[in-house]
């Protein structure tokens, strides 16, 4: 009897957590390794002999991170980045709320065609436009500056911030708005006041999304942008921390990890709110 | 009389604050999405130099391109990356949704773990595995190497087969999170009670899988796998980072050929030709999930 529940447990421990655990190792190892390049000397680096899962030879450093902040603009490209992401979400979600209210709560004509609008945009590839948006970027004289990039990313945020949306605000009751209506509420009023509150999952996970986003963009920011100093953080790392041959793996590898935080730390504070996201995302 | 004017107004008042609302996305999906789409008909039409004026030409850019051998290279490279990227993400995705839909311990670590790689932007990690496949110091060799598995270095990114599974494999370290959660989400919602049904009537853990699992999450597997295709071949971050379609342009896609044709090398015509290529891909997806999305409800 207790030899059999030995041997399930045996069997459930390779059946179940072996391969998670496995899977798990793929997952992290190359976080780790990103970590453990960016707080090792040159020397230990580049040395073939050395053990390069663990820190060895010589201990620590933080060499390369001070390399970033003072002989690369790292920080400026921190910053062109957050201002970049929080403008362009912050206009994504503000028209995305507002034609997900229409959507779902004014029965007015062509609003069915409108939602198949949405729904087909949200779909269309990031890569698909980028070349005729370089010339309406240059024609709105704004190449070469941030401002093409707050005016570019909504292409892809609105659509995806609107289906999202309009999926929550679907499956809020009518009724919770009725008596703030006799009461004297506008639509504007009713959208902010009353269903904005009760929607407060479903915008977090928005605004959530839309700056992951808008933080990975390598494309556009690559093409719309090329002085050293206006560029985003992603575009700044592969295009002037890598020139030629000649790489700095600890730097590069500190800055990369860096530069996730802001999306990693909202994750790990809004997790719950992520996975409906994720599942929603492609579900509704 | 009265009360029929007000029904007017009405009906009239719900049809303008309707279109105030949805105005501002309607302008930015007109000016900026329409327009530029019309735009890049146009200059895939054109022969469009960066600096000059256009010049209509009709379809000589496509005719061009499908005599070209990078372009013939490139829509098979396409295909071959993404179908195997997506095949690979949906039987992984599938295996580890099931894994975490078992009562385990840790569940909230395991997730949370799991969902890493799909967090981080990949345009970030990517540099990790560039850094992982290299030539001289892959710690992916190392690895191998002292377990015995090989005794040379694999090309990781110089060779063209090798670069190929390379961008594959980030591409599945990158989007396997996305299919393990959506489709645990969707297991979580199958009543157990038809499958303890079925093995009481002594169907085994596989037959239970594809006779009852399977089918019920089809609907779901569907727009996941849609999903997946449209953005997987749509990818310009990890190809562009690992391989900027080297080696020999053999793992060059779609977008990353259109930067290089329509930007470095300046011929814009062609590169809105090649991004265009998407846009088939584009209506099948649509087309499918609107069906899937209209039998779900």
């Amino acid at each position: 009897m207790t030899r059999n529940v030995a041997l399930q447990s045996c069997r459930r421990f390779v059946i179940v957590y072996l391969p998670l655990l496995a899977y798990t190792l793929f997952a992290l190892f190359p976080v780790y390794y990103m970590l453990i390049t960016s707080i090792k000397k040159d020397s230990e680096l580049y040395q073939l002999k050395a053990n390069p899962l663990l820190v060895t030879l010589g201990g620590f450093t933080l060499e390369h991170y001070k390399l970033l902040f003072k002989e690369t603009l790292f920080a400026t490209w921190m910053l062109n980045s957050l201002a970049v992401c929080v403008a362009s979400t912050a206009i994504s979600i503000l028209v995305g709320l507002l034609a997900a209210y229409g959507l779902s709560r004014l029965r007015f004509r062509g609003r069915r065609f409108f939602a198949f609008v949405i729904f087909v945009t949200y779909l269309v590839p990031y890569s698909l436009l980028f070349l005729p948006l370089s010339r309406v970027v240059a024609w709105l004289h704004l190449s070469d500056s941030l401002w093409s990039l707050v005016v570019t990313y909504p292409t892809i945020l609105v659509p995806f911030a609107t289906w999202l949306l309009l999926g929550y605000f679907r499956g809020i009751p009518e009724e919770i708005e009725q008596s703030a209506m006799i009461d004297g509420c506008n639509r504007l009023q009713c959208l902010f006041r009353v269903v904005l509150p009760v929607a407060i999952p479903g915008v977090v996970c928005a605004v959530l999304f839309a700056f992951s986003m808008a933080w990975n963009d390598l494309l556009y920011a690559l093409v719309f942008i090329s002085p050293a100093d206006m560029k985003t953080l992603p575009v700044g790392i592969v295009t002037e921390l890598i020139r030629g041959d000649v790489y700095y793996w600890g730097s590069l590898m500190g800055g990369a990890l860096i530069g996730s935080i802001p999306v990693v730390l909202f994750y790990v504070f809004f997790m719950d709110y992520y996975v409906s996201g994720l599942t929603a995302g492609a579900i509704k | 009389m009265t009360a029929h004017v007000m029904r007017i107004s009405r009906f009239a008042t719900t049809q303008l604050s309707g279109y105030l609302f949805v105005a501002p996305a309607l302008l930015i999906i007109t000016c900026l999405i329409a327009y530029p789409f019309g735009l890049a008909l146009y200059l895939s039409l054109s022969h469009a130099l960066i600096g000059q004026p256009a010049r209509f030409v009709g379809l000589q850019n496509f005719g061009y391109l499908l005599q070209s051998n990078i372009f013939r290279q490139t829509l098979q490279n396409a295909f071959v990356y993404t179908f195997a990227a997506v095949l690979l993400k949906s039987v992984f995705g599938m295996g580890l949704a099931l894994l975490l839909n078992t009562k385990i311990k840790y569940r909230k670590f395991f997730r949370g773990a799991i969902l890493l790689p799909w967090v981080i932007p990949d345009a970030l990690s990517t540099l990790g595995w560039v850094w992982m496949f290299d030539p001289l110091y892959s710690v992916l060799n190392w690895v191998l190497k002292s377990l015995g598995i090989i005794n040379k270095g694999i090309p990781w990114l110089s060779n063209p087969s090798w670069a190929m599974a390379s961008i594959v494999l980030v591409n599945l370290w990158r989007g396997l999170p996305f299919f393990a959660i959506t489709l645990l989400a969707g297991l979580v919602s199958i009543p157990t009670e038809v499958s303890q049904a079925a093995r009481v009537d002594g169907a085994g853990r596989l037959r239970i899988f594809f006779s009852i699992t399977l089918p019920l999450l089809r609907p779901l597997l569907l727009i996941v796998l849609l999903f997946s295709t449209i953005s997987t071949i749509s990818d310009f971050n990890i190809v562009y980072i690992l391989t900027k379609g080297g080696p020999m342009n053999m793992t060059h896609v779609l977008p990353t050929l259109a930067f290089q044709i329509g930007l470095a090398g300046g011929n814009l015509g062609q590169g809105a030709a090649i991004s265009l290529f998407l846009f088939p891909v584009l209506v099948v997806v649509v087309y499918f999930q609107l069906k899937a999305i209209q039998g779900n409800a």
